[in-house]
């Protein structure tokens, strides 16, 4: 290797290649955004301009405006994402203490249980869940779309935090008790500090999860529940690219933010234990 | 059973009574409703009903799915082999930033983006004009099976090189350091030593994400809603225009069908595995 690098018709190759490849790579990643960002600020734009004709903000004030549907779907959005959090994390802290700490029958079976969500196609459940929430009026209710969401999102939770919770060092546990501090004061003090990253890292992913959920909201939600996904589709399929385009922005918003802040709640030794 | 395992159970349960009504429950009756006919017997109705109609956009979902599948390998391996193996200090910064950006993007956002990005008149065709690549009359909208493709490997590629450039990462420097001094390029490295330890992650990943993209909704509906598409927007159309969720749910068993064939190749290829070793 040195032999080459020392000659520079064959270093400056290499550089031209990774400086090529980068660029392109960057292209295809950043382009199609760029073509959204473009989008959201256009006021008018037909083919074949290259660019908008004119840009404008008329699109984000419509769609920030105080009554405006898309405000509306934003809040809509949020909220069941809070509520799907609650849920999800309200059932999954306690399963995943007790996959990671304590003795369970049929621990696989309960893993396996646990993985289905994510390992096989979720649209029979919709379907089939929209039917029966039909008959139980739980159709285009808050509280469907969150049993929906939550049903998928809790699995997440509890793989993260049963790999939070194993990540705690037992001997920190057993030092508390034998200093005398009862089981609740060990949990409180010790074990849920300890494991409390890994936590928030899940309550985030569900949160994420809910907020840009699509097909079981368009099949539970419809007509009365609009999310944000539901409402850029709406946009979109509508042929309103402005407004379906700053949609698409503000859902990418906590997705780029998450993206970049990830490795800070989710350390190398909780990913490490996810699945164990 | 003693008195712990009954707490872990109690404190198991809750989730698994979720997981058991909103997820199980409606797999199974997915299950029964696409062999029941009017008269509650057994049928094969619906399939029949199903393959009439659809057998094309079975034959088109699983070419998608395949083919975006093989497609975010081959680019996990390149990046994630580079990550690994690179050598050029500042590349790998810069690579390591860029790939992920479209980690947790959501699949309605990506459609929406390549929508916008490979339309006629789309901001692709506008650099490949004034490039100089192609000619202003070439300009094609790639809103079609291509269109699928290049979406889901855009979202999907990251995740999967996320994970294997992780297991490559935990490869022992040593078996690499002695190939390296033993002569061997890094095309061989990458294929011969550091591959081969991380082919178990690369193929939960590929799998995660087969079977994910089989139930995307949003990007064939946004990008080619037009047939031959793929079979969840047949399955949306059963439901909404004609309130069929007989053929609708044997739709779904086949796309059930295809996913597990692809957990299929993939358990087989752990069996082969744990016989070898």
């Amino acid at each position: 290797m040195s032999a080459l690098s020392a000659r520079p018709g064959i270093r400056w190759g290499d550089t031209v290649a990774r400086v090529v490849v980068i660029a392109l790579l960057a292209f295809a990643i950043f382009g199609p955004l760029a073509n959204l960002v473009l989008w959201g600020f256009a006021e008018r734009w037909y083919f074949p301009n290259k660019l908008p004709q004119e840009f404008g903000l008329t699109y984000w004030a419509r769609v920030f405006a105080p009554r405006g549907s898309a405000l509306a779907s934003l809040w809509t959005s949020v909220g069941i994402a809070c509520l799907t959090v609650m849920m999800s994390l309200a059932v999954a802290v306690p399963a995943g203490y007790a996959l990671a700490r304590l003795r369970l029958p049929a621990r696989t079976l309960i893993l396996l249980i646990f993985l289905l969500p994510q390992a096989v196609p979720n649209l029979p459940v919709y379907v089939n869940i929209a039917r029966v929430f039909y008959e139980l009026n739980l159709n285009g209710t808050v509280l469907g779309v969150v049993l929906v969401h939550a049903a998928h999102g809790l699995v997440l939770a509890v793989w993260i935090a049963s790999a939070a919770f194993a990540a705690v060092d037992v001997s920190l546990e057993e030092a508390a008790r034998n200093m005398g501090a009862s089981a609740w004061r060990c949990w409180t003090t010790v074990t849920l500090p300890l494991a409390l990253p890994g936590l928030i890292a899940s309550a985030i992913f569900v949160f994420l999860e809910s907020l840009d959920e699509f097909t079981g909201t368009y099949f539970v939600g419809v007509p009365d529940v609009t999310t944000m996904p539901l409402l850029m589709f709406n946009a979109s399929m509508g042929g309103n690219y402005q407004i379906a385009s700053i949609t698409a922005l503000l859902l990418l918003v906590p997705s780029i933010a998450f993206m970049l802040l990830v490795e800070r709640f989710l350390k190398a030794d909780v990913l490490a234990m996810i699945g164990r | 059973m003693n008195h712990r395992s009954w707490a872990g159970l109690a404190l198991a349960a809750p989730a698994l009574a979720i997981v058991a009504v909103f997820f199980i429950g409606p797999m199974a009756m997915s299950a029964v409703l696409a062999f029941r006919g009017k008269d509650g017997g057994f049928t094969l109705d619906h399939f029949a009903k199903a393959f009439e109609f659809y057998s094309n956009d079975l034959l088109f979902s699983a070419a998608i799915v395949v083919l975006s599948t093989i497609t975010i390998g081959v680019v996990a391996i390149a990046i994630a082999g580079y990550l690994t193996l690179g050598e050029h200090p500042r590349t790998l910064a810069i690579l390591r930033w860029l790939y992920r950006w479209p980690l947790f993007i959501p699949f309605i956002v990506t459609a929406q983006v390549m929508r916008t990005f490979l339309a006629k008149n789309g901001l692709l065709n506008h650099v490949l004009i004034g490039g100089g690549l192609i000619d202003p009359l070439q300009a094609q909208s790639l809103l079609d099976w291509r269109g699928i493709v290049i979406a889901f490997v855009w979202k999907q590629a990251p995740f999967v090189t996320l994970l294997v450039a992780g297991a490559m990462a935990s490869i022992d420097r040593q078996h690499i350091e002695a190939a390296r001094n033993l002569g061997a390029n890094r095309l061989r490295v990458l294929f011969g030593i550091v591959l081969p330890q991380a082919r178990r992650t690369l193929m939960v990943g590929l799998v995660l994400s087969f079977v994910t993209m089989l139930s995307v909704l949003s990007v064939p509906m946004m990008i080619n809603p037009n047939s031959p598409t793929m079979l969840t927007v047949d399955i949306a159309y059963r439901i909404n225009s004609h309130g069929d969720y007989a053929v609708a749910n044997a739709l779904c068993l086949m796309s059930l069908a295809l996913a597990s064939l692809g957990a299929w190749f993939y358990l087989r290829e752990a069996a082969r595995k744990a016989e070898r070793s």
